[in-house]
């Protein structure tokens, strides 16, 4: 994966610029109005004050779209961000008299670095953490906020803010806030289409899976982080020239929730809804001046609203709308017809495509996995089998990089994996399926499969989304489900969602295939599809290493059989001569 | 010398309030999997409960005691009805919202009800305290200190020798299987957030009258017993003791050496010190995903 400025959709001319600025011309044209009708219209102060507070707070809670909505994370800190951007902007101006813009983009880099810093340190950990981190990174910041008077005059606050020279007035301010906003909308908007934004998804919905198809799982949440706290930054300064006043309790851990609770209200996967829940909590409580007349009243209702939201409206109001809509449009929208999948699996011309030598994990004191060796030759079907408990998962597990070897080297065409996490094995030409099936399940099979297919080294796929969209497809067709291309996961059966894990996995085209019990759970029908498309995927040529029970499968399938026992190699060699192996017949039935 | 024994005295003191409401999420994270961020609110309402009978009514002490942790117990059951069971079947990051939820609805509940204005409450014993050479020993101190000991033999007695203790435990380690053996399930959890909640409320008690009862006394405590989880091992009971110590002793020292308005910023830095070089805690182990 590469930069996250790489990855933002900044339209690419030479691919499919035309299409996309026709289709998003309405969103241009609409933001431009409201542009226009903020710098053009008459409002009093006070609608102005509101406006300006509702404009400055949505780019903050787009930021908690993009870490809790498509990531999965949570931030519970987003106010302490929104304030090193005001601070940033109101210190700067006053205090150092730099200019406006210089301060913002510091005030958006200091909020930047604090939350990758905050996200490396927490975010390999549970989202237990990541909360209790983030509440007590908030409590620091304001702690600092009032007692560091020389540097941020304490709880006075900060007056007499400027403004940029090109924005004096409240209204063109106003209507650079709103320009400010249409834009990032924009980038937010289309996060989740560009590749960044796919591997967020997909690590909300399953991280295991994410790691295995080639997404660097840590780094992704990092970015998503970081993002979050960025627009944190650049609301908050926004906010501090408008208002032209900070103090430290516009930046507390209640503003943090009021945050979330605007993102959560209006739904948080999207930015339209953050909008909406942004602007419903700044006019609601406005509306209801009289609750603010009791100290507390007003966010203990917050609170319940909360509570209430996540028990009755998971997806807010917008995600509510929105999901009638992709149900529609999933059905109607019809996927464009694929070319047949081609597999050209890399190779570095030895004969050899997987050399496990002396692997070995151990639990403690269980020998899971002990001082085994594989060959798999380049173009062959191998399989491995072995009685419940043998360690054949286990070595699978450390052949993706799910479990650290104790010892042992793994090789795969010719690069030493051993030490790589899982994401890396991947990108050297790893592919696997799961016994206990680990698709993204908030998305559609063609989604899955685009993940598959964006594999960092892909050597199968041209430049940009289309190039993307048309390798998914073909994979797809492939195992048979192109014509349900757009349909979301929970509405295939088991069998058909096994099958799209094999097309996520020969989207990515890996030099070697693993399938860890691909039959396990199938009809016979259903099974002989399986060993159909295993017959087709191997005279593409694609080396695949096969756990499995059903000894038909294996016989029929497998031109090499490794049996284990015991974590330990009891057999190797052709299949016949293996099944008729005297250790491997005791191993499965029992010695006489 | 003498500065550091009586230093020490009072870390460890303030520390055993921290593992007293650590023990509570240890206790709720093991039998739901999820951290309850309303833990340190549970600490806070008790308290108040303490301010309106024994101060405001002017019962007997031992009488609004009794009074306070029955009304824990019931906000034990109120919480689990309306924030937890609801959400049992989905993932831990709804939940959590929801316990940041109840944590706001109750902490500013109270303020709406009493006022920001923080309220004392007298401690336990008539006499402030002993003299024991050069330290002196501060009776609510020695209260905290000695109930922490005995509740620590209590869990170790319930969880290991009683049968409802087993089944408690069963409960948390695996849940499909503790119902094939004929375990309620939804009891057990109902048992475990009524025991967290008055552990949680005997911590604010005990607490109330060397701090001031305040709003925010609940998410301060909260932070540090949650901090204090971490540093001793997740989901480790004897872990959320030590660290619930070794927090407070170090944030004393802190206070007392090096700076008094960042006392509370003393637990996070050990947190992330924490979390950088040692995640798994001083007694944790670090569990994988089974694929």
């Amino acid at each position: 994966m590469s930069a996250p400025s790489d990855n933002m959709p900044i339209p690419a001319p030479a691919v499919h610029s035309r299409p996309l600025v026709i289709r998003h011309l309405p969103y241009f044209i609409g933001a431009a109005v409201l542009v226009g009708l903020a710098a053009g219209l008459r409002f009093d102060g006070y609608i102005l004050n509101i406006l300006l507070q509702a404009t400055t707070f949505s780019i903050a809670v787009f930021g908690l779209s993009v870490v809790l909505g498509l990531c999965g994370q949570i931030n519970l800190a987003q106010a302490a961000f929104f304030g090193f951007g005001a601070y940033a902007v109101g210190l700067g101006t006053t205090d150092l008299h730099l200019s406006f813009w210089l301060c913002l983009v510091a005030g958006c880099a200091i909020a930047l670095i604090a939350g990758a810093f905050l996200g490396m340190s927490t975010l390999r950990l549970g989202g237990h953490y990541l909360a209790m981190v983030t509440i007590s990174f908030q409590q620091i910041v304001t702690l600092v906020m009032i007692n560091a008077i020389g540097l941020t005059h304490g709880p006075d606050g900060v007056s007499n803010i400027r403004r940029p020279e090109l924005f004096q007035t409240s209204q063109g301010y106003l209507a650079f806030c709103v320009a400010v906003l249409a834009i990032v909308g924009y980038l937010v908007w289309h996060l989740p289409d560009t590749r960044l934004g796919r591997a967020m998804r997909a690590v909300r919905d399953n991280e295991l899976a994410a790691g295995v198809n080639g997404i660097d799982v840590f780094r992704t949440k990092v970015y998503a982080f970081a993002l979050c706290a960025l627009l944190g930054g650049l609301a908050g300064g926004l906010f501090a020239g408008g208002f032209a006043y900070v103090s430290p309790d516009q930046f507390s851990f209640a503003e943090s929730i009021v945050f979330l609770t605007m993102s959560l209200l209006g739904g948080v996967a999207s930015p339209i809804g953050s909008a909406i829940g942004t602007g419903l909590l700044i006019l609601i409580p406005e509306w209801l001046r009289f609750l603010k007349s009791v100290p507390g009243l007003y966010l203990a209702i917050y609170g319940l609203f909360v509570i209430l939201i996540i028990r009755f409206m998971p997806d807010g109001i917008w995600g509510f709308v929105a999901d009638a809509f992709t149900r529609w449009r999933a059905h109607t929208k019809a996927p464009p017809v694929a070319a047949a999948l081609q597999l050209k699996p890399a190779t570095d011309g030895g004969e050899i495509v997987l050399e496990v030598t002396g692997l070995s994990k151990h639990f403690g004191g269980l020998k899971a996995v002990d001082g085994v060796n594989i060959a798999v030759r380049r173009g062959s079907v191998h399989a491995l089998i072995g009685p419940n408990g043998s360690g054949k998962t286990t070595t699978l597990n450390v052949l993706s990089g799910l479990y650290k070897a104790t010892s042992g080297r793994i090789v795969l065409d010719g690069t030493d994996i051993t030490n790589m996490a899982s994401h890396q094995r991947t990108a050297a030409g790893l592919g696997r399926t799961f016994q206990n099936i680990r698709l993204f399940r908030s998305m559609t099979a063609l989604e899955n499969v685009e993940i598959g297919a964006e594999r960092p080294g892909n050597s199968m796929i041209g430049k940009g989304e289309d190039a993307l969209t048309e390798r998914a497809m073909e994979a797809l067709t492939f195992v048979g489900l192109g014509n349900r291309a757009n349909e979301l996961i929970s509405s295939f059966s088991y069998g058909h969602q096994r099958l799209i894990e094999i097309a996520r996995a020969l989207a990515s085209n890996p030099t070697l295939l693993l399938l860890d019990e691909p039959a396990a759970g199938l009809n016979s029908t259903e099974k002989l599809e399986l060993h159909e498309l295993l017959k087709r995927i191997a005279a593409q040529g694609l080396t695949i290493l096969i756990i499995d029970h059903d000894m038909t499968l294996v016989s029929e399938a497998a031109q090499h059989i490794t049996v284990l026992n015991f974590g330990r190699r009891i057999a190797d060699g052709e299949s016949m001569a293996v099944l008729r192996h005297p250790d491997v017949v005791s191993a499965y039935l029992g010695s006489e | 010398m003498d500065l550091i024994l009586q230093l020490l005295f009072t870390g460890i003191g303030i520390g055993a309030v921290y593992a007293l409401v650590a023990l509570g999420f240890v206790l709720i994270f093991r039998a739901t999997n999820v951290v309850n961020f309303a833990q340190g609110e549970f600490s806070m309402v008790a308290a108040y409960l303490m301010v309106v009978f024994a101060v405001d009514l002017g019962w007997p002490y031992w009488l609004s005691f009794l009074i306070a942790l029955a009304g824990m117990a019931l906000l034990g059951v109120i919480f689990n009805l309306g924030v937890y069971y609801p959400l049992r079947h989905r993932t831990y990051l709804p939940v959590i919202i929801a316990t940041i939820g109840a944590s706001i609805l109750l902490a500013n509940s109270v303020l709406a009800i009493y006022g920001p204005q923080p309220q004392v409450l007298q401690g336990w014993f008539e006499t402030p305290g002993i003299q024991l050479g050069p330290v002196y020993l501060d009776s609510q101190y020695l209260l905290i200190i000695g109930v922490t000991i005995l509740l620590v033999f209590f869990n170790f007695w319930f969880f290991e020798k009683t049968l409802l203790g087993k089944k408690l435990q069963a409960t948390s380690q695996d849940k499909e299987m503790a119902s094939l053996l004929g375990i309620s399930v939804s009891t057990m959890i109902m048992i475990t957030f009524i025991y967290s909640a008055v552990l949680g409320g005997l911590a604010g008690i005990l607490v109330a009258p060397v701090l001031f009862v305040s709003i925010q006394m609940g998410s301060t405590i909260a932070l540090k017993a949650f901090a204090a989880t971490i540093i001793g091992g997740f989901g480790d009971v004897a872990g959320a003791i030590i660290g619930g110590l070794a927090l407070g002793v170090i944030e004393t020292f802190g206070a007392a050496y090096i700076s008094v308005p960042y006392k509370d910023g003393f637990a996070f830095l050990v947190l992330v010190a924490f979390l950088i070089f040692r995640p798994q805690g001083i007694f944790g182990e670090r569990v994988a995903e089974k694929a």
